[in-house]
C-alpha cells in the first residue's frame, strides 16, 4: 500500500523554524518484514513534535531510528536519509556515541540505573567529559535535576538509589539523565505510559517548559496528550507516515479519512 | 460450536458435598505435599548430621598427638659436631647433618630402662626433629642434657588415644602386651602427654602416620587452585561478554555454544589426560606441579564459569543497557560500567561452584602426577606438590592405622578450606547484589 508522502510540510513552511532533523524516504526492515515504508518527516527545533498512530504502526521505531537505538538488534536495517543539521547520521563518519549524546531519549518504562541519583544525572557528563571539576558536576546536575522539575522532591537524598524513587520521580530523574548531557534532540517513548495521571500532568508540564531549549519528540498512544503537548503531530499506520501538520490542524481538520478514523476513535 | 446457544447451567452450588470433599482432598493434597518435602528435608539433614558426626568424632584425635618425656644430653662427640664449627660459616649445614638419632636412641635407651621394650616401639622414627630445632634455636644448649618431649611410635599415639581395643587378643592389635604394660609404665611416671599436633599442621606427607602432615597439601591445594582462578576467571568473564554482547549470531556461535555446553559435561579424568598430554608431554612442564594442575583444574572450571557468566548476563535487564546506550554510552562502557556490575553476583556464584568443584577434583590431578609421595611442603608453582583430596585418596589406602584418623582429619580440613572459600564468595556476592 504505497500512499503520498507528505514531504515537507504544505503549510506555511515561512513560520516555522529551522529543521532540526529531517529524514528522507526512509525504510527500516526487521529481517524480512518492512516495518517503516518510505518515511519523510522533519523535526523542527523547539517544537514538540508527537507521533501517534495505533500499536504496531512503527512510531516507536522509527522513533529509535532517530539515535540509532535501532543498531542494537541485529536483523534492523535502514535505508533512507536521515540528517541531523544537515549531517547524514547513517554515514560512516556519524560517531554513534556523540549522536546518542546529541540527541538523547527517555523510555517508555523509566529505568533508572541502580546507583545513587546523582550517579544517575552525573553519568552522562562524566563519560563525555563535560565537568572539569566536582563542583561543576554538582552544578550539572543540579542544574538538571531542576530542569526535570525533581530538584526540590530529591536535593537532601541525593545518595539513595535512583531505583527507590516512585515512577514518575523515575521518570522525571530519567528526563534529568537525558539532559545533563546536554542534548539537543530529546526522543521519548510513550514516557506516561507507566505513570499515573498525576506524574503524568507533571510530566507534561515539563515537557511544554523543555520545548523552549530543545527539540522534542514524543511517541504517544494517548491523543489527548498528543493534542495538550504537541505543536506537530504526525499520524503513522502500517507503517507509513499518513499526515503530519500542525497539531492543531490535525485534530481539528484532518485531511486524510484515516487520521479522521483514527483521532475520531473509529479504529486503533 | 452451534451459533447462538447459550447453555443454560443452575447456579453453582458450594455447599455440596461433592465440592466440599474437592476442598478436603485439596487442602489434603497441600498437606501431602507439604510433608513430603519436610521429610525430604528431615532425611538429608540426618544424613549430613551422621557424615559429619562420622568424619569429625573420627578425624578430631588427628589434630593431637602423643609425646614421651626424654633427657637427652647434646653431647658433641656423639652429634659430631663441635660449637666452633656451628657458629662459623656453613654453621647451619652442619647442624643440619648433626648425628641426633644417635643421642635420641641414647635418650630413648634410658627412658625404657627395665621396661622390656625394643625403643623403635616407643618412640616415632623422627623423635630426633625436636631436638634438631632445639639446637638451631639456642646453639648454647651444645654439651648440656636437655629434657624434651617428643613423639611416640604410632601405636603409642593410639594406646593414648583409646582407639586400640586392649582386650582384643595379642595378635590382631599392632601392640604387644608387653608394649602396653610398657605404656601403662610410663603413662604411670607423667612421662606420657596429648599435644595439638604442630607437625600435622606444619609439614607434608610422610610414610610414618605421626609424622604426616597436611600443610604440604594444603599449600599445594592453595597454589593449584590460585592459578586455576587467575585463570579461568577473567577468560571466562571476557568469554561470557563477548559471546552475550559482541558476537554476531550465526552458525559459528552456535557450534560454540554448543561446544561449550559439552564441554562442561566432559567427565573430568579426560580433562587429566588432556593436561597429560598437552602441558606435560607437548610443553615439557614439570611433572606434579601446581601450575599443571591449576592449568588442567582451569581447562575443567572455564566452561562453568562461561555459563554461568552468559546466564547471569542475560538476566541484566535490557532497558539498564537501552538507558546507558541513550546517553551516549559506548558499547564498552555500557558493558563494563552496567551490565558486569549487575551481572557480578551472578558471575561469582558460578565461580564459587566451578571453584569449589576444582578444589574437591582428584581424577585429573592423578593423571598429571600430582598423586607422587610428597614428603616436602612445596616452595613455588612448579616443585612436586599434591593436593588435599588427593592426600586423602593416599591416606584412605594407607595400610598403617594411624592413617585412619589422618585421613578424617585431612576430610576436616578439606571441608574447613571450601567452607572458607564458599563464606567468602557469598560474602563478597552480598555485598556486590543490588536491586534494581
Amino acid at each position: 500500500m504505497k500512499i503520498m508522502n507528505l514531504t515537507a510540510p504544505a503549510v506555511d513552511v515561512a513560520t516555522l523554524p529551522t529543521a532540526k532533523m529531517t529524514a528522507r524516504d526512509v525504510d527500516v526492515f526487521y529481517g524480512d518484514k518492512q516495518a517503516i515504508n518510505s518515511v519523510s518527516i522533519d523535526i523542527f527545533e523547539e517544537h514538540v513534535t508527537a507521533f501517534i498512530g495505533p500499536s504496531g504502526c512503527g512510531k516507536s521505531t522509527f522513533l529509535r531510528c532517530l539515535n540509532r537505538m535501532n543498531d542494537t538488534i541485529d536483523s534492523a536495517r535502514v535505508t533512507g536519509r536521515m540528517e541531523l543539521d544537515g549531517q547524514d547520521i547513517y554515514s560512516p563518519a556519524m560517531d554513534v556515541v556523540q549522536l546518542r549524546a546529541r540527541v538523547g531519549m527517555v523510555f517508555q518504562k523509566p529505568n533508572p540505573f541502580p546507583k545513587s541519583i546523582y550517579e544517575n544525572v552525573a553519568y552522562g557528563p562524566r563519560i563525555h567529559g563535560l565537568a572539569a571539576s566536582k563542583a561543576e558536576m554538582d552544578q550539572i546536575v543540579e542544574a538538571s535535576l531542576k530542569r526535570a522539575s525533581l530538584w526540590d522532591e530529591v536535593k537532601d537524598r541525593l545518595d539513595e538509589s535512583g531505583t527507590a524513587l516512585s515512577g514518575g520521580q523515575q521518570q522525571r530523574l530519567c528526563i534529568a539523565r537525558a539532559i545533563a548531557v546536554d542534548p539537543e534532540v530529546i526522543l521519548m517513548d510513550e514516557p506516561c505510559s507507566a505513570l499515573d495521571p498525576i506524574a503524568t500532568a507533571k510530566i507534561e508540564e515539563l515537557i511544554d517548559e523543555l520545548r523552549g531549549r530543545y527539540a522534542i519528540v514524543i511517541v504517544t498512544h494517548n491523543m489527548q496528550q498528543a493534542a495538550r503537548v504537541s505543536q506537530r503531530t504526525a499520524f503513522f499506520h502500517l507503517g507509513t507516515l499518513v499526515e503530519y501538520g500542525d497539531t492543531t490542524d490535525i485534530f481539528t481538520n484532518p485531511r486524510e479519512q484515516r487520521t479522521k478514523d483514527y483521532i475520531t476513535g473509529r479504529f486503533g | 460450536m452451534s451459533e447462538g446457544v447459550i447453555i443454560e447451567r443452575a447456579p453453582t452450588d458450594w455447599a455440596l458435598p461433592a465440592m466440599q470433599a474437592r476442598i478436603g482432598k485439596r487442602y489434603a493434597a497441600e498437606r501431602r505435599f507439604r510433608m513430603l518435602g519436610l521429610g525430604a528435608l528431615s532425611l538429608a539433614g540426618l544424613f549430613l548430621a551422621f557424615l559429619l558426626w562420622t568424619i569429625i568424632s573420627d578425624g578430631v584425635t588427628g589434630f593431637l598427638h602423643t609425646q614421651v618425656e626424654v633427657t637427652a644430653k647434646l653431647d658433641p662427640d656423639v652429634l659430631g659436631i663441635d660449637a666452633s664449627s656451628i657458629s662459623g660459616p656453613g654453621g647451619e649445614m652442619t647442624l643440619n647433618r648433626a648425628n641426633y638419632t644417635a643421642v635420641m636412641n641414647a635418650a630413648a635407651r634410658q627412658r625404657v630402662e627395665g621396661l622390656d621394650v625394643d625403643i623403635a616401639a616407643v618412640i616415632s622414627d623422627g623423635a630426633w626433629l625436636p631436638l634438631r630445632s632445639a639446637l638451631r634455636e639456642d646453639h648454647a644448649l651444645l654439651g648440656q642434657e636437655i629434657t624434651i618431649w617428643v613423639p611416640t611410635t604410632s601405636a603409642f599415639d593410639m594406646l593414648a588415644k583409646g582407639s586400640i581395643d586392649r582386650n582384643a587378643p595379642a595378635d590382631t592389635r599392632p601392640v604387644s602386651d608387653v608394649q602396653i604394660a610398657a605404656f601403662d609404665s610410663l603413662k604411670a611416671e607423667g612421662a606420657i602427654r596429648t599435644r595439638i599436633n604442630t607437625t600435622f599442621l606444619s609439614q607434608a606427607d610422610s610414610t610414618s602416620p605421626e609424622l604426616a602432615g597436611i600443610w604440604g597439601a594444603a599449600k599445594g591445594s592453595f597454589l593449584t587452585l590460585l592459578i586455576t582462578l587467575v585463570l579461568s576467571f577473567p577468560i571466562g568473564v571476557l568469554t561470557a561478554i563477548y559471546l552475550e554482547e559482541y558476537a554476531p549470531k550465526n552458525r559459528i556461535t552456535d557450534i560454540i555454544e554448543v561446544s561449550i555446553n559439552n564441554l562442561a559435561a566432559v567427565p573430568s579424568i579426560i580433562f587429566g589426560l588432556l593436561g597429560l598430554a598437552v602441558f606435560l608431554n607437548f610443553f615439557g612442564m614439570p611433572r606434579s606441579a601446581p601450575i599443571v594442575g591449576g592449568l588442567t583444574l582451569a581447562l575443567m572450571t572455564l566452561p562453568v564459569i562461561v555459563i554461568a557468566g552468559r546466564v547471569a548476563i542475560k538476566s541484566v535487564p535490557p532497558s539498564i543497557r537501552d538507558a546507558a546506550l541513550g546517553v551516549g554510552a559506548s558499547p564498552i562502557q555500557v558493558v563494563f560500567h552496567h551490565v558486569l556490575p549487575l551481572a557480578l553476583p551472578g558471575i561469582l556464584t558460578g565461580t564459587i561452584i566451578g571453584m569449589a568443584r576444582a578444589l574437591g577434583e582428584t581424577a585429573p590431578l592423578l593423571m598429571i602426577g600430582m598423586r607422587a609421595f610428597v614428603a616436602d611442603v612445596p616452595s613455588g608453582l612448579d616443585t612436586p606438590a599434591t593436593v588435599l583430596p588427593v592426600q586423602i585418596f593416599l591416606w584412605s589406602d594407607e595400610v598403617a592405622r594411624g592413617f585412619i584418623e589422618k585421613t578424617s582429619a585431612a576430610i576436616i580440613v578439606l571441608l574447613i578450606f571450601l567452607l572458607l572459600m564458599n563464606g567468602f564468595a557469598i560474602y563478597l556476592r552480598n555485598k556486590l547484589e543490588r536491586r534494581w
